[in-house]
Parts: structure tokens; C-alpha cells; sequence
């Protein structure tokens, strides 16, 4: 006899608020989790998959509602359940961890008594038994040394540590089902890797049925038995990881897949042109050393040397706290740094004096990660794409002209400069950031985790014209990234960072298939889904 | 923990000093002999000179300032021109009514509009938080004064329930000393009441868009626990912030309070001690407030660490 779904989700119909862009946030879906099972839920931004998980937890924000349908837990439906039953069910058969471990947990309690809150609200269990319970449990989630972790604040604790935490604070009580949001996403691709293989063995061990939620294929590759593909609120796709993965059927789920970028770095050929910019001995030292405070110094930046050539991409990847940003902002001279020698033909801009640093400014401009925070809201697109040029000297109708015709540029149409920030959607904007960095003229375009925040399918659109400027106005590209599915289909060489000392370096190619550096190596294995092939083989 | 209380407290110092020399130049420059100044309209030579010797006027700036700090160490903040007392006595005479009042002020404004500002947030929209936030606008604009006697008109004239006026030292008896200060302090607290109920519904808010509410609530966590143990202590920080504030600025804004009600304070003595010009008695009465400023900057920072544990100096 088969055994009972954990999950029954069934015409599910979550509606949105009125004045929404679309009636519904989910649409009539059905999917099932059975126990000791990992569903996967797929899709991008905007395509209900979290709406979904919180409408089974009973966690919808007020502002919307399910509508139709039922989300049977084990047979009982949690769209129906009271407030009081909710909060049983809670915790004690469906429990849930979220995307960000940082803010996930309280920070000013001790982990220890978060843990223990669950089985304080849910069972009579005294404080020292709880105590034990909470120490057992992180001990199950491999936490180091929990008799002494238990009493830990969460800033004490790395971000893969606080994401076990949660994990430990979710299966206390052994629920049948493990709702996870996001759960790798805001971690580096070795903790990510171990946070995998954690799920996947507490769900093995223990028979829970999990309902796992990412926008990352690779991920999916990883861990899925089961795939739900949705698109604007609707399943587009659902079946076995294999039939999914290897013979998609709707043209969405192929696209999706195309827009993966391949860890399989394309032949590409070595650049000659002059070096644009050069580093030597660059170091930054954050720290201070005052009065009666005791020092504490980080070397964010150790003797890097580098360069970057005309119309060549170089690739700083690393994990966090790698120091590969501290590099980009000292080169951008957003931060000073401590010591060393950034020359832009021939010019040291490294030690520079802010006063006279101001012509090689617009030489090297930036783009950031979060476009949604890089523009100011507060002006339009016109006005944030013209005050760089102007503040240089350019009279004011001659700018906006460029600037229109930097709009067409990226893609967008040159009557948008009228609007607001707010007005486009994550890849419009980041699109708008990157016209901006061109409104100057530089020779050096810094890419900080441009494409990170973005969806498969846009990051893809993004790569590609970040690709075309270089080539179009033969511009030396410092490309930032920790997503080394990205790095290796746009960078020419490559260099990686660990605690802000350079372990590697060489044509992306030759890193990728013989790493010489071990922690090259462990990167490489740690990114999910080697073992599927993604993206189209014909990237430039 | 400790070596960092020690390092503040040291830190006090040089910011004391400061306020010192600024208090010692205050008579010092203002235009004219301050000895003159010091003995009043009236005095003859003989009398200005004698102050002029008693006071060491005669010595060079730098001596005069360290023999007037040197007395204040050893608790002697001079005499009082107008009430022919030591400084000393005079304030210590006063500062029980103000620090009651203050106290009290402040215990009632923090019982009441922390409660209230984090129902506002949690009832955001609905018609209790706009009934609060619409009080809130209503405490901001009436002047202390106009609440104060409207106050006594209803409570005291009409209904007699409340003294009118005055003050009962403590020693005397708790409860008229209470009596006395139901009025003055519910006059003081309305505009505190105001601005921190706003402040903690701000904070609050903030505080309840966090992913660890959702994590609380996802536990099963009952919703009266997710707001007090989850969201007011982290919403605490800029909440304990502004009642320390309210507290400096209520210490310092006692006088027209004390006016009203004829309460034997701090306040009342600046005033009086303005009105007749009374140097020694508006130098020390300035020190002591600083030092009390610097007090209650060092007790916020210090709470902060209390607080959040991630806040560690």
C-alpha cells in the first residue's frame, strides 16, 4: 500500500489584491510531496513558488488570500485550519527555513533558546530537558561543540552555521513535512554544497517530505526527485527530475535551461591589446587602532597584483570575505587603498589625492549588484544618466542626446528617460545602471556582482551586452562574481580570491579544467549540478 | 564589559572640563568687572573690592580657574550672592523635588507609551492606531502650561481631589509626597507620552517586517509572545534611546513644570537665581546638569549593550 502525502496541494488559487498587475498569484496548481521525498519548486521571480509554500504554512501576508483549492497536510487542510490549530501544526508537522540565515533568526536571543522555543510552545518538556533536546538536535545538524554553541548569539556564528540552526529548530520535533524557502541562496557554494547534503540526509533519515523552493537549476540538479516548473503563477512543467532536466518538454522549462550558463568555458582567444590598467602590491588593511581600543585588523587585501587588458574580460571569483569587492572598490578608488600602485596609463591613481583624482574618475566606472538600490529613486532615469557627464563638462542637450542613444543601447527606449527607477522591472534597471557607467566614456567597466541579483533568463540578456560593450567600445572588464557558472562563460582570464590573497590565476579555460590550487578544486566541485548540462554550447 | 565602563567614565573628564571652563568664562567675559557684576547695582567700592580679594579676582585667568575648580572637587561651589548660602546646600535642597518629578515624569511616560506604540504597530491601520497616533498629535501641540492648568482646574479647583500646589519631601510621608506630584508629572508626561508612543510604533513596525517574526510565527509561536519576546526587545535600541533623551531634556525643561505647580526645585532656583543674578548659583546649576547629561548619554550607551548583544564596545 502506498503511503499517505505529506502534501496534497490541489487547485490552488492565492488572489492578489485589486490593483495588482495580474488577478491571482497562483492559479489553480496542484503538486504532491510524498514522505521522505524532495519536491523542488522552480521558477523565477514572480512566479508564486514562495506564495505557494506560505499559503500551506498559513503564513500569507494579509494582503492575499486563497481563493480556491486545498493544501492537505497529511489529509488535513491548512487553508481551513484555525488560527490555534495553525499554530499546532506549526513547528510540530510542517516547518519551514528561510533564504536569509542572517535575519532568519532573532539576534538578540541565544540559538540554544531559539531552538528550545519550539518544544516550549509545543510539548511540556522542562527547561533542562529542553536544553538537552536543543544540544542533541545541533549535534545531529553537525554544529561544532554544541555544548558550548547552545549559549552562542547568532552574530557569533557563520552564516552556514546559523542556516543549520534553523534546520536543527525545524526538525526538533520531527515534522513530516520541511517546507525551504531559498534556503542556499544567500550562501557561499561550498556551505551551500554541505547544506544540501545536510537536507538531504536529515530527509533520508528521517522520512520527511520536503518542499524545497529555488530559482537555481543547479540546485534542482542537486537535490530534486520530484520538479515543479512555475511561470507567473502557474505550474508550467511537473515530473521526475530526470524527464525534466534531461528531456524538458515546455518550450519555458528548455528556455530556462538554455539560460543556465554552462560550467563548460568556451574557447576564447588570448587578448594582446595594451594593459588598461594595472595593479601591483595593492593591500587594504580595515582596522583602526585608537585610544584604549584594542586593535583589530583585517588584511581584506594582500599583495594583489593584476591587470586587464583592452576589450578583455578578467574575473575576480571567491567566496565571501574573499576580498575580491575590497579589490574593485579600491581600483575604483570608492575605498583608498592602504598601499600599493593602481596605474591607469601611466598615471598612479592608487595614492592620488581626492582633489586631483577627479579626471581619472570617469575612466573607471562600476556596476553594482542590487539595481533595485543603485539608482536614487528620487530621480528620473534622464537625470541620473546625465549628472556623471555633465559634472565633466558636457554641455547639458549634448548629454541627453547621448544618453537617449545609450538607452537604445541596452536595449531600452530612448523616451524612458522621463521615467523613475521604480518604474522598471530588476533587469530595465540594471540595463539603466550600465548605460549610466557608459554616460562617461570609461576604459575600465567594473561588473560588482552585476548579474547576481537578476533571473536566469535576464542575467543571460545582461551577460550578452555586457559582452557586446566590451567588444563595441573595446573596454577593459573587471567582472566581479561569485557564480562561477557566470564566470566561466564571460571572462576571459581568471583569477581567484581567498582572504584576500590571489590562490589562482590563468585563462579561464585552463582554470577550469586543471585547477592547480586546491581551494580552486573544492570551488569547482562545490558548484551544484556538474553532472547536468545547461545552457547552449554556442555562447560567445 | 567593566574596562569599557571604566574607559567611558574617563571619558567623562575632559567633557566636564570643558563645560567647566566654558561656566568659569561665562562670568568672566561678560562685559565689565565681575566682581561689580557679582556684588550687584547697589554695592559700594569697598564691598566690590572685597569680593574682588575673596574671590581671587586680583590673581592671573589660569590661577582663578584652578583654585575655583579645586573648590568645586572639594564640594564647594561658593556662596550664593542672593540667598547668602552655600551653593552647595542650595541645590541639594532642590534636587529632590526636580529628580522626584523627573522620575516619576519618566516612569509614566514609559509605562504608558510603550504599550500603546507597539498596539499601534501591531494594529497598524486600524482605528485604535489612529486614535493613538491622533492622540500623539494632540500631546505635541498642547503646551505644558495649558495642560498643566487645565489639569488643576478639573482635578484640583473643581473636582478637589489634588492638591493645587506645592511640594511634600518624601521624608514626610510617601503619600502626599505622591499626591503632589500626580499633576505636575501627568502635565510633563503628555508630550513624552507623544513622541515615544510614535517613536516605539516606528520602531516596532520596522521591527514586525523582519524575517525572525516569520520565523517565530512558522514555529507556532502564539502572537502575543512574538511581539513581546521577539519584537519589542529588538525594537528596544532607538526606543531606550529616546526615552534617555526625554529624560535630559526633561531635567532641563522642569522650570516652567515647577512654575505652574510651585514646586520647590532645580528649575524654580535657576529662575530665581537668573532673575537676581546670581553667579554662583547658575555656574554650579549649569555644571550639574551637564554632569547629569553626560550621565544619562553614558547609561543609554551602556544600556545598548544590555539590549543587543551585538553591541559590544
Amino acid at each position: 500500500m502506498e503511503k499517505q502525502n505529506v502534501l496534497e496541494v490541489r487547485n490552488l488559487t492565492v488572489s492578489l489584491p485589486r490593483n495588482a498587475d495580474r488577478p491571482n498569484a497562483v492559479e489553480n496548481i496542484s503538486f504532491t510531496v510524498a514522505p521522505g521525498e524532495i519536491v523542488c519548486v522552480v521558477g523565477e521571480s514572480g512566479s508564486g513558488k514562495s506564495v505557494t509554500a506560505s499559503a500551506v504554512m498559513g503564513l500569507l501576508p494579509s494582503a492575499l488570500n486563497p481563493s480556491a483549492g486545498e493544501t492537505l497536510l497529511q489529509g488535513e487542510d491548512t487553508l481551513k485550519a484555525s488560527p490555534n490549530r495553525l499554530r499546532d501544526l506549526r513547528g510540530t508537522r510542517m516547518a519551514m527555513i528561510f533564504q536569509e540565515p542572517m535575519t532568519a533568526l532573532n539576534p538578540v536571543t541565544r540559538v540554544g533558546d531559539q531552538i528550545s522555543e519550539v518544544l516550549e510552545i509545543h510539548t511540556d518538556l522542562s527547561a533542562s530537558e529542553r536544553r538537552k533536546r536543543a544540544i542533541e538536535i545541533m549535534e545531529s545538524v553537525h554544529l561544532p561543540d554544541p555544548e558550548k554553541m547552545v549559549d552562542s548569539f547568532p552574530h557569533q556564528l557563520s552564516g552556514g552555521q546559523r542556516q543549520r540552526i534553523m534546520i536543527a529548530m525545524a526538525l526538533v520535533l520531527d515534522p513530516a513535512l520541511l517546507i525551504a524557502d531559498e534556503p542556499t541562496t544567500a550562501l557561499d557554494v561550498t556551505t551551500q554544497a554541505q547544506i544540501l547534503k545536510l537536507i538531504k540526509e536529515m530527509q533520508e533519515r528521517r522520512g520527511t517530505g520536503v518542499l524545497f523552493i529555488t530559482h537555481d537549476f543547479g540546485v534542482v540538479a542537486e537535490i530534486a526527485d520530484r520538479i515543479v516548473v512555475m511561470q507567473n503563477g502557474r505550474v508550467v512543467e511537473y515530473g521526475d527530475r530526470d524527464d525534466v532536466l534531461r528531456r524538458p518538454k515546455q518550450p519555458y522549462t528548455q528556455m530556462l535551461m538554455a539560460s543556465v550558463p554552462s560550467m563548460t568555458p568556451p574557447d576564447r582567444v588570448p587578448r594582446t591589446g595594451d594593459k588598461a590598467i594595472e595593479v601591483s602590491n595593492l593591500n587594504k588593511i580595515y582596522g583602526r587602532t585608537g585610544w584604549l581600543s584594542k586593535d583589530r585588523i583585517v588584511h581584506a587585501a594582500s599583495d594583489v597584483d593584476l591587470f586587464v587588458r583592452k576589450g578583455e574580460t578578467l574575473g575576480i571569483v571567491g567566496e565571501s570575505g574573499s576580498g575580491k569587492s575590497t579589490v574593485a572598490r579600491c581600483i575604483a578608488r570608492l575605498i583608498d587603498p592602504t598601499s600599493g600602485s593602481i596605474s591607469l596609463h601611466g598615471t598612479d591613481i592608487g595614492t592620488l589625492p581626492q582633489s586631483r583624482l577627479r579626471p581619472h574618475r570617469r575612466k573607471v566606472q562600476i556596476v553594482f549588484q542590487d539595481p533595485y538600490r543603485s539608482l536614487n529613486p528620487r530621480r528620473t532615469i534622464g537625470q541620473s544618466l546625465i549628472e556623471a557627464p555633465v559634472n565633466f563638462g558636457v554641455p547639458v542637450e549634448q548629454a541627453r542626446k547621448t544618453a537617449r542613444d545609450l538607452m537604445e543601447l541596452v536595449g531600452l527606449s530612448g523616451d524612458a528617460l522621463e521615467r523613475y527607477p521604480h518604474q522598471f522591472s530588476g533587469g530595465q534597471r540594471q540595463r539603466i545602471c550600465i548605460a549610466r557607467a557608459l554616460a562617461v566614456e570609461p576604459e575600465v567597466l567594473i561588473a560588482d556582482e552585476a548579474v547576481s541579483a537578476l533571473d536566469v533568463s535576464v542575467q543571460a540578456q545582461v551577460l550578452e551586452l555586457l559582452d557586446d560593450i566590451r567588444e563595441r567600445y573595446d573596454l577593459a572588464m573587471l567582472f566581479i562574481t561569485h557564480d562561477l557558472r557566470v564566470a566561466a562563460q564571460i571572462c576571459d582570464r581568471l583569477i581567484v580570491m581567498k582572504k584576500g590573497v590571489i590562490v589562482e590565476q590563468g585563462p579561464t579555460k585552463k582554470v577550469y579544467s586543471d585547477p592547480q590550487h586546491e581551494y580552486t578544486r573544492l570551488l569547482l566541485d562545490a558548484a551544484p549540478g556538474r553532472d547536468v548540462t545547461f545552457g547552449s554550447d554556442t555562447a560567445a | 564589559m567593566f574596562s569599557y565602563l571604566l574607559r567611558r567614565l574617563l571619558a567623562t573628564i575632559p567633557v566636564m572640563l570643558l563645560v567647566a571652563v566654558f561656566v568659569f568664562m561665562l562670568l568672566r567675559l561678560t562685559p565689565g568687572d565681575p566682581a561689580a557684576i557679582i556684588a550687584g547695582d547697589y554695592a559700594n567700592d569697598a564691598q566690590i573690592a572685597e569680593i574682588r580679594s575673596k574671590l581671587g579676582l586680583d590673581k592671573p585667568l589660569p590661577v582663578q580657574f584652578m583654585v575655583w575648580l579645586g573648590n568645586m572637587f572639594q564640594g564647594d561651589f561658593g556662596e550664593s550672592f542672593f540667598y547668602k548660602k552655600q551653593v552647595g546646600e542650595l541645590i541639594a535642597a532642590r534636587l529632590e523635588p526636580t529628580l522626584s518629578l523627573s522620575l516619576l515624569t519618566i516612569i509614566l511616560t514609559v509605562c504608558i507609551a510603550v504599550p500603546l506604540g507597539t498596539l499601534a504597530a501591531y494594529r497598524q491601520g486600524s482605528w485604535l492606531d489612529r486614535g493613538i497616533m491622533g492622540f500623539s498629535v494632540l500631546g505635541f501641540s498642547l503646551p505644558v502650561f495649558v495642560i498643566g492648568y487645565i489639569l488643576i482646574y478639573v482635578f484640583s479647583i473643581q473636582l478637589g481631589w489634588l492638591p493645587v500646589q506645592g511640594y511634600q519631601r518624601i521624608s514626610d510621608g510617601v503619600g502626599g509626597w505622591l499626591l503632589r506630584l500626580i499633576l505636575p508629572s501627568v502635565a510633563l508626561s503628555v508630550i513624552f507620552v507623544a513622541f515615544i508612543a510614535r517613536m516605539t510604533r516606528t520602531s516596532v513596525l520596522e521591527v514586525l517586517g523582519e524575517d525572525y517574526i516569520r520565523t517565530a510565527r512558522a514555529k507556532g509561536q502564539t502572537e502575543s509572545k512574538v511581539l513581546m519576546h521577539h519584537a519589542v526587545r529588538n525594537a528596544a535600541v532607538p526606543i531606550v534611546t529616546v526615552i534617555g533623551l526625554s529624560f535630559a531634556i526633561l531635567i532641563g525643561g522642569v522650570v516652567v513644570t515647577e512654575s505652574v505647580f510651585n514646586l520647590p526645585g532645580l528649575g524654580l532656583l535657576t529662575v530665581e537665581a537668573v532673575l537676581a543674578r546670581d553667579f554662583p548659583t547658575i555656574q554650579a546649576v549649569i555644571l550639574l546638569f551637564s554632569f547629569i547629561y553626560v550621565l544619562i548619554n553614558l547609561a543609554i550607551d551602556v544600556s545598548y549593550t544590555l539590549l543587543d548583544p551585538r553591541i559590544r564596545y
